[in-house]
């Protein structure tokens, strides 16, 4: 029996391929390789047809739908357009990005179409026809190898930076326009408009040393402790989601996926677990050193020197050592 | 506005130490603190917020063990008028496609009304990101994920969704509507050990799955899309160097390595 292709739903916003799917193709390549089956991407939008000659260089075809209907990202038009696609073409699997996108229509086109899915996936891979995943759990405490029922096709969400966007090709693969399945705007759901947040006062990418606090330091009367030590190494304040949540710092100090995406020669992490979706937006920094008081957490997965220890010993240790070492100077 | 907020009752892993259980289906959950979701704390307080803004009632369901009633408490004391927890055994090992089949036949069988729907945008435990949009697929009425701001108009609610790198996407959608909810919407109240016991004279309804036309063939690993093969712990990407020694040590040691690299 021919196993039906390997379908990439291809992200994109304002006019450019985001990351994730070039991450996703170079990871389908190599599965669709594996069943010795066809690579498609799948691209969905408004004059899209650049990003579609883009794309034939990474796949064996691309597949797109060009639509005014599809202009902006709408969950609803997607999934409708998505679910006719995975119907006429039975692909073996579907893989959407872990995304702010791929999340609002992954999940409801599976329970439409009744194929088994999974989220947030760092790896994949076929045995027997049965597809495996592995996820994270419990923080990114503990990882978890899992098997899908058993099924004709699948869908995974797949996590950001999980795969390195790789070299093979160029493809040239075949591009074949569709038509749109949909004929009018979705009843329940409008797209209104993107915001684009007030670029803040300090920007931290442009920083050599950030010093950045989670939510180890438990209350907002703590942070100036960690001030004082980030300009004593001459560097910048940043912080984990919660800090902003909390309203203990501004927005544009946040790092990771919601946040920024730094890469400082020092970043030293204050009482921050890391979460996945905070060390993607840290982890290619040059030098990273984590202080925590569990041994466990998983920012030390990630870090090249650790301390082990509570925050509010060390830091202030910090502060009176380099204080001392300045006053030398 | 009448509101169903979906909340479930998790371990609190973030400073306990997690041990795989000997069969590596999951964690050793003896003795780790629970407590309500994070996620799920704001989803509680933004229903509270629009009931109190303008009016109506907010019912609170988890599919949880006795001991999830912890968190329907701490939401009733919070304001939500009535709760309801559903359980079997077979419900172990659920994932999160049978939590959503399992709540949208609750909302089904108990004829609850309801405006919209408040989930979590995700679960601390198993963080799937799923049951929210896959109820809403279910009951068949619109959702967004990952809401940041909610504005109720005429008939529809307007959502700001959070996207990556701060921007956030304008949506409307038609009532009813499911929402899934971002931390950081808004600052939840405290709740004390004395509101919590006030609330214990609010209704809490426990149904069984048969309450609710379900079969233990349809749920736990049975009626699961995905089937755990065993846990394992991650791989490090780099692997840190621990500094030992007392904090003024571990200081010293950390500056010496920063001098080393010419970082100060
Ligand atoms: C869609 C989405 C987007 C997200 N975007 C982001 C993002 O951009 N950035 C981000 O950061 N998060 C983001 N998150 C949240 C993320 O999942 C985590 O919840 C968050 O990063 C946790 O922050 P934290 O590490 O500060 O807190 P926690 O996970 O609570 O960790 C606190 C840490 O402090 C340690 N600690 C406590 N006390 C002490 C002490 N006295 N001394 C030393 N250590 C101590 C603890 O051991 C623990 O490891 C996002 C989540 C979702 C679902
Ligand atoms: N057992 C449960 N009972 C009630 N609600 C749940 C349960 N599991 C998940 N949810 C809801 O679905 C959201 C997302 O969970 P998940 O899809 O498992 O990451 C949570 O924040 C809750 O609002």
């Amino acid at each position: 029996m021919m196993v039906g292709p390997i379908f990439v739903l291809a992200e994109h916003r304002a006019g450019e391929l985001r990351d994730i799917t070039f991450e996703m193709l170079t990871k389908g390549h190599e599965l669709a390789e594996g069943l010795g089956t066809e690579l498609v991407a799948i691209l969905l939008g408004h004059e899209v047809d650049g990003m579609a000659q883009e794309l034939a260089k990474w796949a064996n075809r691309v597949l797109y739908v060009s639509d005014p209907l599809l202009k902006n990202f709408n969950a609803d038009a997607y999934q409708a357009v998505l679910a006719h696609l995975i119907g006429e073409r039975k692909p073996i699997l579907t893989m959407i990005g872990h995304t702010a996108y791929g999340i609002d229509v992954a999940p409801s086109l599976a329970v439409q179409l009744g194929l088994p899915i999974a989220t947030d996936c760092l790896d994949l891979c076929f045995e027997d026809g049965r597809l495996c995943v592995v996820r994270q759990v419990y923080g990114g405490k503990v990882n978890v190898r899992a098997r899908l029922k058993e099924a004709s096709s699948y869908i995974v969400t797949v996590r950001q930076a999980a795969f390195q966007p790789g070299e093979y090709g160029p493809l040239s693969g075949e591009v074949e326009r569709v038509e749109c399945p949909i004929k009018e705007e979705p009843k329940g759901r409008k797209f209104i408009g993107i915001v684009t947040p007030p670029p803040g006062a300090v920007d931290i990418t442009a920083a050599d040393v950030i010093v950045s606090v989670g939510r180890g330091i438990r209350d907002k009367e703590n942070i100036p402790m960690i001030e004082e030590l980030a300009e004593l190494l001459g560097g910048v304040v940043a912080c984990s989601r919660p800090i902003v949540d909390k309203g203990w710092l501004p927005k544009d100090r946040q790092v990771g996926s919601s946040g920024k995406t730094v890469k400082p020669k020092l970043y030293l992490a204050i009482g921050i677990s890391g979460a996945f979706q905070h060390v993607v937006g840290m982890k290619d920094s040059e030098l990273i050193i984590a202080i925590n008081k569990d041994p466990k957490a998983p920012i030390f997965r990630f870090s090249d020197y650790g301390i082990v220890d509570d925050l509010f010993k060390v830091v202030p240790e910090l502060i009176k050592q380099l204080k001392e070492i300045k006053g030398q100077a | 506005m009448d509101i169903i907020v979906c909340v479930k009752h998790v371990p609190d892993t973030t400073e306990a130490e997690v041990r795989i259980r000997p069969d590596k289906k999951d964690i050793e959950k003896e003795g780790l603190p629970l407590k309500i979701n994070e996620w799920d704390e704001y989803a509680a307080e933004e229903a509270i917020l629009i009931k109190e803004r303008l009016g109506g009632t907010v019912v609170a369901i988890t599919v949880g063990p006795p001991e999830a009633e912890a968190t329907l408490r701490r939401v009733l004391a919070k304001g939500a008028d009535m709760a309801i927890r559903v359980w079997d055994d077979s419900l172990e090992g659920s994932d999160g496609y049978v939590i959503a089949k399992v709540l949208a036949k609750t909302i089904e069988a108990k004829g609850l009304k309801y405006d919209l729907i408040l989930t979590g945008a995700q679960a601390a435990d198993d963080g799937f990101a799923v049951v929210g949009p896959m109820l809403a697929e279910l009951l068949g009425i619109p959702h967004a994920t990952l809401v940041k701001k909610e504005e109720i108009l005429d008939g529809r609610i307007r959502v700001h969704r959070e996207l990556e790198g701060g921007l956030e996407e304008v949506v409307e959608l038609e009532l009813p509507a499911l929402l899934t909810i971002q931390t950081g919407i808004n600052e939840p109240r405290y709740v004390s050990v004395m509101g919590i016991r006030r609330a214990k004279k609010k209704p809490l309804e426990v149904l069984s799955l048969s309450d609710i036309g379900m079969g233990p063939d349809e749920v736990g690993p049975a009626g699961s899309w995905l089937e755990v093969e065993e846990l394992f712990l991650p791989p490090a990407e780099r692997v840190a160097e621990i500094i030992p020694g007392s904090p003024a040590e571990e200081a010293a040691k950390l500056l010496e390595i920063l001098k080393s690299r010419g970082l100060i």
